[in-house]
This record gives structure tokens, C-alpha cells and sequence, in this order.
């Protein structure tokens, strides 16, 4: 099904199971543990031997030997491969770094070998025996000091942009602010480790995995191997989280596979927590400067965004100024991204990628504004608003609805109370804040396939390979499937994350959940065709209460198939609409924090998001999305980062004792409201993605409220008490 | 982690004089970082003699009208214990300000004492780190040191010691009783308990190779406002940037030990004479010396003010 005309009238939008706030139906498996993670599929292969990864002990330089002798000969020892005989290995596209080290080292934790032994307990023990010799090289660790020698990207589409005289409009504005922010490298931190059974068949290939993304990894796997996509099979029907972290084919999966053939037998591995933080990939920090001019009304006349980020060679760089084309008006207007080679483990996608980190300052520089301006920070940012991308006045968005969400969003946070002074609320030995930022996210359309079935009591089986990354896919994929076909969601049965199954869009950049749906809805489309021919009734056939009826006649769905399965299969792919207009979500994040005024402690005590996104599939499990995302935004504001070690080019803190995320406690209260929005240009659906707008812009609602609350103005993430604490007030 | 032979010790004594048999030998509690340190090869005991059945799991008064902890006391028995609540309400406090609910159930009184660094140098074994393996330098000086020591350090070492209840149990005088591997019985004061780094910062105690832990006792309750305050990134499931343990009496004095400062618990009793001066003449004379890194100098004016904090929180109560 071509999308390339706006959604009409269609059967979602009778919204009897579609827009209802549905249990997952995973729910029950993953509360009772039986739901399998991948690594816990013992049942799928017999005789799985354990494979334990060593990592680099260098960031950069060369192996100049491994001794192999002590290792190979511990208890229940199966087999070790290394570069030296793992034959010759393709990289995907997708990969930065190499996943099998050898003999050149390009980062910490790089793999460099895989024991299999018959326990995992025999491989980690012999994984320690493996002795490599290394010869170090210098690298680049630091990017402030790699900075000034990073270069224009090639990889990104548009490194810089520019509107009419930025420099001039800026020089000329009466009213500025030129400020420099810092983000910090990020991990994603999710809970299940990456991890892979490989099992091979001849020259087959079956992979038992954790991944959001079941075609790339194929594809990957199949070109790392060098053979045949055909001969690769994946499967990942459970992931415990991946934001981001597993939309590309991992060591674990490649290692796996390569052990499995030198131990000739399947091979299970997880990375060791220890390891994820440099052996995978990870949001990487940036520098960002903000300018931004505007006359004494506040209107913006002037609006730029530079960014500096870091990445190993033929890496992609940070995209932090993304939302500053798109967000707010201003007639003269420049963003440019610059990158810089370093030698840490490989920078790439983590939730929101962009976004998130280029709204973590942009919306600070918001609020520095609004106070220069005398202005309320809320009134600054609806004054500045555009119903119009602001680079190409001739392309409307498609909905934009940012206004009502930052006045609706004021209104029931009771905004009104916010004192304009910074410092001035006190709550005992606390002082007490609040902070606006406004959310924004594109929403991207990506082709996605399904195929569903039709059997004699009425089921619908739905199969794609879309992937279900504690997301609620399963339930939103059958919620589309029952209403489509008109039957009872206990008639659908979901199967995802098989690469025989039709490809999906997968998921990642919040795009999940809109296109998967739309490539069952195009699945379904056929389906009800093959349905109303079956039973000789017209193609405009009504659906619903397990009867399909037209034409004053009416039959049951079942006899549809009495005389076998029917089976259909479709995707969803879109024309221009998104060229036409711009397709984007919007939200206003609001926070009440609160600031020991002793210890410069931040606790945060009220989180409200506002969301404009489209229609919501299942408010329950986009709800869900939202206050995990808003929760992440949290852990960026206040905690989260990578500590590198600037001698030796690592990750230092890189397990969860070190790498601190939320925590319960951090997170007293959290609201979300969605507002009534259909987006006819984005799908048949009409949605688009809230998984990813959650976090967009949380981490400065937080910083402003910090701010508001203490008078203390921190420019570089995460806000830790150290940051603050020689500029609080005197204490007795 | 390295294979390894268990035992069940039936009494301290045996315990000690099997520890002594075994070079590398380690008694084991709950557990709960052993096990950790072990599966990274962090520790590499061969041997392991559980003190889990010793019956070292009561409290008892003692005759002196203090109390006498048995080692394997769990922390959440210990914290939740009425007349630690009731008069010792520091050891308490610092006790539920630590790790989680399931880790508390299973820590011992004595294990939590022994509890080794965070520093995450000595958690890579790919890392140089002085007190994992002597001699081969200290990664942290000069890398990633914001949560280490301040004062005390060494230019070998500057980790800290991380646990909470050892600083409320400083700051109360507390006595650490021990049986050694010839059957002789210790009683070693808190204060002399935990060693300062110097050139061996893989020496953390006093304790000889084999000793092994019966007991804590705590002296007759001192009465005055008892408080921890422990300062932290996120509100819970972290360990201390700086732990304040504080006992104020009505009058003004008082006594304060410091977490997360040092290698030990950090107290300077004749700092605790400026106590009614302010947190500003106590901290001056409590830090003196320090030397901190440029990650961890803001642990210097967060124990004066967090210990500002204590003291008003006192004036409040
Ligand atoms: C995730 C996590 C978070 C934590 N957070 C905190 C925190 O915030 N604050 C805090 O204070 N602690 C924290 N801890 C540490 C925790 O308190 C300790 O792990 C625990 O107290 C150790 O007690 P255990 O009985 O399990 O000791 P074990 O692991 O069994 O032993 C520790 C050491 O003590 C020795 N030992 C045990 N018993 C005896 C004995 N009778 N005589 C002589 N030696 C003995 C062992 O040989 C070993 O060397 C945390 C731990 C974890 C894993
Ligand atoms: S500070 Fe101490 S524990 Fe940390 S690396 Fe240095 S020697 Fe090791």
C-alpha cells in the first residue's frame, strides 16, 4: 500500500480497540518470567555451550601477541577464536568500529577473543587466562581539547544550514545571549545485556538474539560473516530494553556466531555489564554553543546552534542541532555541526539521538533569554512559535501544536505560582523551583511489512519482524489487527522478531510504533479484500463483531476461511507527504525541583509532560513510553554520564554501581496528558511517536527549575551538587 | 571467578585456625561484595570458611549497659533493633542510608565493616591499582578520582572507605572484638580499626592474617540528637560523596565522624571542641591537611556545609 495521499476515513478511526488504554499483552509472561530473554532460550537448541568475550585492555595500538596456552588448557575449555583465526571478516556498514579486534586495537573493550567452555563459569575463568600483549599508540580522548581540529562531516546530511544574515541580525539584536553548554557521553544502560545464542546448520546460520532493528541484523551478521543473507536467520521475540543500543549488529551476536563454528555447537553469550559501557556503542558528549539575538518584544530575530561531538574514524557525529531548525521562528538563522576524531569506543544512536542532547541546552538558552528579556518563559517561547518550517516558509507543519501544549501544560501545573525571582521559594532547608522546556521530535516514516492470517475459528494471526522492545508493540500491532478486522483482541495472536517473518520498519528514532502499525493496517487491507471476495460481499464491507457485513447482508468472518487459512501480505510505503509538510511531535516538559540549600542536593518533586504526537495508539503504553522517557531525561539532568579517562581513553565508570540512573526515589510524581490529535499526513493511522519526545527537552525543564530554584545557572550536564555548590547561599 | 574449596567454620576459634592453614583464605558472610570481588577476580581466595554459623547472630546489653553486636548480625536486624533505634539511632540511620533492602538482609555487621573501595580503578583488572595488585601503580591519581579521598591519602592510594555503618559506629566509640588464629581474643578500638593507605593501601585493617570477627560492641548511649546525613548523586542506592554522622547534645557539643573522605572514617576528636563555634571551625580543623584532587575538591566545603546542615538540623529537633 502506497501512502502518498492524506488518510481519509478509515476503520482505526472507529476507535473500538484502537485508542483504548489496553494491559500489554506480554504483560502477564514478563511479570511471571516467562517470557524468554534471549539469553534464557535454553529450549530452542540443545547442547548450548557458553561463550565468555575478553576485551581490549588498551583503547588504541596494536596486539602484538595472545597467548592462548593457559586458557586452552582450564577445566571445560571448548574452544577460543581470536583475529588470528577467525577468518577474514566483512564490517557493515552500520559498524564504526571493527567487533573483532585484531591485530590493530581501535577502542577499550574491543573484543579480542571468545572462550567457549561447557559452563560459564569455565569460560569467564579461562577468559582471564588468555594473555594478550599489547603495544599502546596514542589517541584523542578529550573533546575539548580535540575541538579545534574537528572537521566538517561527511556523513551527515546537512552539517550546516543558514538563513539569511545570522551574524548581522545577531550583532544588531538588542537584546543576546552567547552561550556555551556541555553534554556528557551516555550509556544506554538498559536492563538486558546484549545477548546471542548462534547455532549453525551446515552452512546456516540461526541467531537467538536481543535486538530492536531483525533486517539490519541479518544483513550485518550476514556481511560480517560473508555469507548469504538467505542463510542467516534471526529471531528476537523479547528484548529487555535497547534504546538505541541495539539497533546494530553487537560483538555479542558476531562472536557468538564465529564460536559456534570453531566449537561446533551453538554458543550463548552475554556482554559482561562491565563491558556494555565501552565495548558498545553510546551517546556521545558534545560542545554546543547558543546564540541567539532578539528585539526588546521578544521576538527572536536571530537563532544559531553550533555543535562539536567526537567519534572514531568514519563516525557519525552528534546531530545536536537538529530541532534548531525546526523549532522556533527567527528570520536569520544558522546551525553547524562539526566532528572530531577520537579514539574512545564508538558514539552513536541512544534515545533521541539529537534531540535530546540539543534540547538539554537549547532550551536552557531559551530560558537565559526569557530572563534577559524580562519575560515569562512560557510567553517567550509561545511568542516565538511557527506554524511554518522556518527554513522553507512554504512547508506548514502537518500539525503542530506546541502553543496548547506549554498553555495547557502551565495552566495544570499551577505555572502561575512560579516565582520570577530566582531563589526566593523556600521549603524548610530546601529551595524550591520550577522550569518549562518545550519537546520536539521528527517523526519518521520507514516502510514496514506484515503478513496476517485468517484461520476457521476466527483468529487472526499477525507476523512481522518488528521487534517489541518493552514498548507495548504486541498489544498496539493486535489493538490495529482486532480493529481492522473486526474481532475480539483475544482473536489476534501477534508473532514478532523473526527474520522470516515480512521486514518491518523495527524500532528505533520513535518510528516504531506509527509504520509497524500502518504495515499491518496495509496487511489487513488485503486481508479484508480476500475476505469480502471469499464471501462474495463488496469491497466496502463493515467489519466488526467477528461478522463482516455489506449490502444489507452479512456473514460471519469465520466462513471467510471455512475452506482454509487466508493469508495476506503487504507494507506500508509513503510518497512525499512528509517532503510537502513537516511531520513532527511536540510537547511542553514541566518540573518542580528542589535544591538542598545546604548541600546542593537535587531532588526532583514533580514532572508534568504535555504531548501533541499524533493519535495515540493505547494511552496506557505511550503513557508508559512517556514517564520512561521523562525518567531518562532525569538521570541525563542529574547523574548520567560516562567519566573518560583522558590518559588511557576508556569509560571508567562503566558499570551500574558507577553509572548511576534513577533510582525510585528520584522519582516522587509524574503526569502525562496527550492531547486529541489526529495527523492524517503521517498514515493510515494517523500517529506518530511519543517513545522518543518524552525525553526531548526534560533534562533543561529540570536545569531551569534548578535554576529558578537556587539562582545557580550550570551549562554543563549531568547537574551534579559539585557544580553548584561554591555559588549557593552561605550557610550558619 | 577461580574455583574455590568451602567450609563451615562450628566455632571463631576453628575458624580462625583454619584461616591460618590456608594462605588466601577468606571468611565469608553474606557475601554480598566477596562474591562480587571474586567473580572479577578482583579476590581470588582458594579457600572460603563460612562464619554463618557461629551463632554470632544475637545482640546482647552488655554489663557495662552497652550492647554487644554479634558479627553476623544482618544490617537490617541491626537497624531495626529497638534499642539501637531507641539509643543508638545513628548506627540505625546509617545503616538504612546504605545499598538496598535485599542487600541489607543478607550484609553482615562484620562484613559490612570489611566492605571494600568503590574505587573503580581497583574494580578493572585492565587498570593499574596499588591495593589489587601491589605495586603496580594507582590509576586513579591523575585519572577519574571525584568520588576518592581527600584526606589521609597517600602517593599510593586514595581510596576511600565506602560503608556507612562505620561511621556512625566511630563516631560512638565502638570496639571491634576478634579471635585470632592462636585462640587469642581482641578487643580493637573503631578508631584504630581501619588503616590510613600509606605504602600499602592492600593492608585496610588492623586485623592479622586469620583473625577473625565476633563482635562490635557500642559503649553506654551518650543520648543527644543522633543523626546521618549522607550526601549522594540520586536519593538512594548510592554511596556517599560525604556521610556525616553527628551526636549533638543539648549544649551544643557534641561529636561527628565523615564518611567518604578518607580510607576510614574520619574523626578528629579535638576538632569536636569548636562544636559550639559552628560547622565552619570544626570542618577547618577536621580537614586539615587535606589534600584533594581537583575532581574531589568540592568534598571539602560539602562536609562543612553538610555538617552545617547537622547542626542546625539539631538546633531544630
Ligand atoms: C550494589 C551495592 C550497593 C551498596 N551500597 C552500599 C552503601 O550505600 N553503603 C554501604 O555502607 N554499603 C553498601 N554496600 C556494601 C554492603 O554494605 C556490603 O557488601 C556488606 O555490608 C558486606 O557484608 P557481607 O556480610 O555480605 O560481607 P562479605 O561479602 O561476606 O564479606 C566482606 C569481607 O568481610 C570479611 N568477613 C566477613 N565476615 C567476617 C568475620 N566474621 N571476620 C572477619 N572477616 C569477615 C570477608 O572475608 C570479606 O573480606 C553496597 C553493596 C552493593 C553490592
Ligand atoms: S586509589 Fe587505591 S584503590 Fe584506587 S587505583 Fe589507586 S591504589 Fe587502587
Amino acid at each position: 500500500m502506497k501512502f502518498d495521499t492524506p488518510a481519509t476515513t478509515n476503520p482505526i478511526d472507529r476507535l473500538r480497540v484502537v485508542g483504548k488504554p489496553t494491559d500489554r499483552i506480554d504483560g502477564k509472561y514478563k511479570t511471571t518470567g516467562t517470557a524468554p530473554y534471549a539469553y534464557e532460550r535454553h529450549d530452542v537448541v540443545a547442547n548450548q555451550a557458553y561463550g565468555h568475550i575478553v576485551g581490549a585492555a588498551i583503547a588504541k595500538g596494536r596486539i602484538e601477541r595472545i597467548d592462548l596456552a593457559e586458557a586452552q588448557a582450564a577445566p571445560g575449555v571448548i574452544a577460543i577464536v581470536t583475529a588470528a583465526d577467525a577468518g577474514p571478516l566483512g564490517k557493515a556498514q552500520t559498524n564504526t568500529a571493527k567487533l573483532l579486534a585484531g591485530p590493530d586495537v581501535q577502542h577499550y573493550h574491543q573484543a579480542v577473543a571468545i572462550v567457549v567452555a561447557e559452563t560459564f563459569e569455565q569460560a569467564r575463568a579461562a577468559g582471564a587466562l588468555v594473555r594478550v600483549e599489547y603495544a599502546r599508540a596514542k589517541g584523542a580522548y578529550d573533546l575539548a581539547g580535540a575541538k579545534s581540529g574537528a572537521a566538517t562531516p561527511d556523513k551527515s546530511e546537512h552539517p550546516d544550514s543558514a538563513v539569511a544574515d545570522f551574524a548581522g541580525a545577531f550583532a544588531a539584536a538588542p537584546v543576546s545571549i552567547d552561550a556555551t553548554y556541555t553534554t556528557p557521553d551516555q550509556s544506554h544502560a538498559m536492563m538486558e545485556p546484549h545477548a546471542s545464542i548462534a547455532s549453525w546448520q551446515g552452512d546456516k546460520l540461526t541467531l537467538w538474539t536481543s535486538h530492536q532493528m531483525i533486517a539490519w541484523s541479518k544483513r550485518d551478521l550476514a556481511k560480517t560473516m560473508g555469507i548469504p543473507a538467505a542463510n542467516v536467520r534471526v529471531d528476537s521475540p523479547y528484548i529487555g530494553g535497547g534504546f538505541g543500543g541495539k539497533l546494530f549488529l553487537r560483538a555479542d551476536a558476531v562472536m557468538a556466531a564465529l564460536a559456534a563454528r570453531k566449537a561446533g555447537r551453538p554458543v550463548k553469550v552475554a556482554l559482561a555489564r562491565p563491558m556494555i559501557a565501552n565495548n558498545t556503542t553510546h551517546r556521545p558528549a558534545t560542545i554546543q554553543r547558543i546564540r541567539i539575538g532578539a528585539r526588546r518584544d521578544g521576538t527572536i530575530t536571530a537563532i544559531g546552534h553550533e555543535s562539536w561531538s567526537g567519534n572514531l574514524a568514519d563516525g557519525s557525529p552528534e546531530m545536536a542541532v537538529q530541532q534548531t531548525r525546526l523549532l522556533y521562528a527567527g528570520a536569520n538563522r544558522m546551525t553547524r555541526t562539526r566532528l572530531a576524531l577520537l579514539d574512545l569506543p564508538e558514539g552513536n544512536a541512544m534515545r533521541a539521538p539529537g534531540e535530546a542532547p540539543g534540547l538539554m541546552a537549547l532550551e536552557i538558552a531559551m530560558d537565559e533569554m526569557a530572563e534577559k528579556l524580562g519575560m515569562d518563559p512560557v510567553s517567550f517561547r509561545v511568542l516565538n512559535d511557527t506554524q511554518v518550517d522556518p527554513e522553507k516558509p512554504e512547508r506548514p507543519f502537518s500539525q503542530r501544536q506546541l502553543v496548547k501544549c506549554l498553555q495547557d501544560g502551565a495552566a495544570k501545573f499551577g505555572w502561575d505560582k512560579r516565582a520570577a525571582k530566582p531563589g526566593t521559594v523556600r521549603d524548610g532547608r530546601w529551595l524550591v523551583g520550577m522550569g518549562v522546556a518545550s519537546a520536539f521530535r521528527n517523526n519518521m516514516l520507514m516502510k514496514s511489512a506484515a503478513r496476517v492470517r485468517l484461520n476457521d475459528k476466527g483468529v487472526v494471526t499477525v507476523e512481522t519482524d518488528m521487534t517489541d522492545i518493552g514498548t507495548g508493540t504486541y498489544t498496539i500491532i493486535a489493538q490495529t489487527a482486532a480493529e481492522m478486522m473486526g474481532v475480539p483482541l483475544d482473536k489476534v495472536v501477534v508473532k514478532l522478531g523473526d527474520s522470516d517473518f515480512p521486514a518491518s520498519a523495527g524500532s528505533g528514532g520513535q518510528w516504531g510504533a506509527n509504520n509497524s502499525t500502518s504495515g499491518v493496517y496495509a496487511a489487513c487491507a488485503k486481508l479484508r479484500e480476500a475476505v469480502t471476495a471469499k464471501l462474495g460481499l463488496a469491497t466496502d464491507a463493515v467489519f466488526e463483531d467477528s461478522r463482516v457485513k455489506a449490502g444489507g447482508r452479512s456473514a460471519k468472518l469465520t466462513d471467510a476461511a471455512r475452506d482454509g487459512e487466508l493469508v495476506a501480505e503487504d507494507l506500508i510505503e509513503y510518497g512525499d507527504l512528509d517532503k510537502k509538510m513537516q511531520q513532527s511531535t511536540f510537547g511542553g516538559h514541566f518540573v518542580e525541583a528542589a535544591v538542598d540549600s545546604y548541600t546542593g542536593e537535587v531532588r526532583i518533586r514533580r514532572m508534568l509532560a504535555v504531548c501533541a504526537a499524533g493519535r495515540i495508539l493505547n494511552p496506557k503504553s505511550a503513557r508508559s513510553q512517556v514517564i520512561g522517557a521523562m525518567t531518562m531525561g532525569a538521570g541525563a539532568a542529574l547523574m548520567e554520564e560516562l567519566a573518560v579517562d583522558k590518559r588511557f581513553g576508556f569509560f571508567v565508570n562503566h558499570d551500574l554501581a558507577g553509572y548511576e540512573v534513577p533510582v525510585h526515589a528520584d522519582i516522587p510524581h509524574q503526569e502525562v496528558v496527550f492531547l486529541d490529535e489526529v495527523d492524517p499526513q503521517s498514515s493510515p493511522m494517523k500517529a506518530k511517536g511519543v517513545g522518543e519526545l518524552g525525553i526531548c527537552g526534560v533534562g533543561a525543564a529540570i536545569a531551569n527549575a534548578i535554576y529558578n530554584a537556587c539562582g545557580v545557572r550550570v551549562r554543563d550536564y549531568p547537574i551534579t551538587l559539585d557544580k553548584m555548590i561554591d555559588r549557593l547561599p552561605q550557610v550558619a | 571467578m577461580k574455583p574455590f574449596t568451602y567450609e563451615r567454620a562450628a566455632t571463631p576459634a576453628d575458624a580462625a585456625a583454619s584461616a591460618a592453614r590456608t594462605p588466601g583464605a577468606r571468611f565469608i558472610g553474606g557475601g554480598t561484595n566477596l562474591l562480587d570481588l571474586m567473580k572479577l577476580q578482583i579476590e581470588t581466595p582458594p579457600h572460603l570458611i563460612d562464619v554463618g554459623h557461629l551463632k554470632l547472630d544475637r545482640i546482647e546489653d552488655t554489663p557495662e549497659g552497652g550492647l554487644r553486636i554479634g558479627a553476623h548480625v544482618t544490617n537490617t536486624a541491626l537497624a531495626s533493633d529497638a534499642r539501637v533505634r531507641r539509643d543508638y539511632g545513628v548506627v540505625s540511620r546509617a545503616i538504612v542510608a546504605g545499598a538496598s533492602g535485599q542487600l541489607r538482609n543478607k550484609a553482615t555487621t562484620a562484613g559490612n565493616l570489611l566492605q571494600r573501595t568503590r574505587c573503580p580503578y581497583f574494580y578493572d583488572t585492565n587498570q593499574p591499582c596499588n591495593k589489587r595488585k601491589p605495586g603496580s601503580g594507582c590509576g586513579a591519581i591523575g585519572g577519574y578520582s571525584r568520588q576518592l579521598a581527600v584526606i589521609g591519602t597517600s602517593d599510593a592510594c586514595i581510596a576511600t572507605y565506602p560503608g556507612d555503618m562505620a561511621v556512625a559506629m566511630r563516631v560512638l566509640d565502638a570496639t571491634v572484638e576478634t579471635v585470632s588464629p592462636g585462640g587469642a581474643k581482641r578487643a580493637i578500638p573503631i578508631a584504630d580499626f581501619h588503616r590510613l593507605p600509606g605504602s600499602t593501601p592492600h593492608i585496610e585493617t588492623t586485623l592479622v592474617p586469620g583473625e577473625v570477627i565476633t563482635a562490635v560492641t557500642l559503649p553506654k548511649p551518650i543520648g543527644g540528637t543522633q543523626m546521618y546525613l549522607k550526601v549522594r548523586d540520586r536519593a538512594s542506592y548510592a554511596f556517599a560523596l560525604v556521610s556525616v554522622a553527628a551526636v549533638i547534645q543539648r549544649d551544643g557539643s557534641g561529636r561527628v565522624a565523615v564518611g567518604g573522605i578518607a580510607h576510614k572514617p574520619w574523626r578528629v576528636e579535638a576538632a569536636e571542641a569548636d562544636m559550639p563555634r559552628g560547622a565552619k571551625a570544626v570542618a577547618a580543623r577536621l580537614l586539615a591537611g587535606a589534600k584533594p584532587t581537583q575532581d574531589n575538591a568540592f568534598k571539602i566545603p560539602l562536609v562543612e556545609r553538610t555538617l552545617a546542615a547537622a547542626l542546625a538540623e539539631a538546633k531544630a529537633a
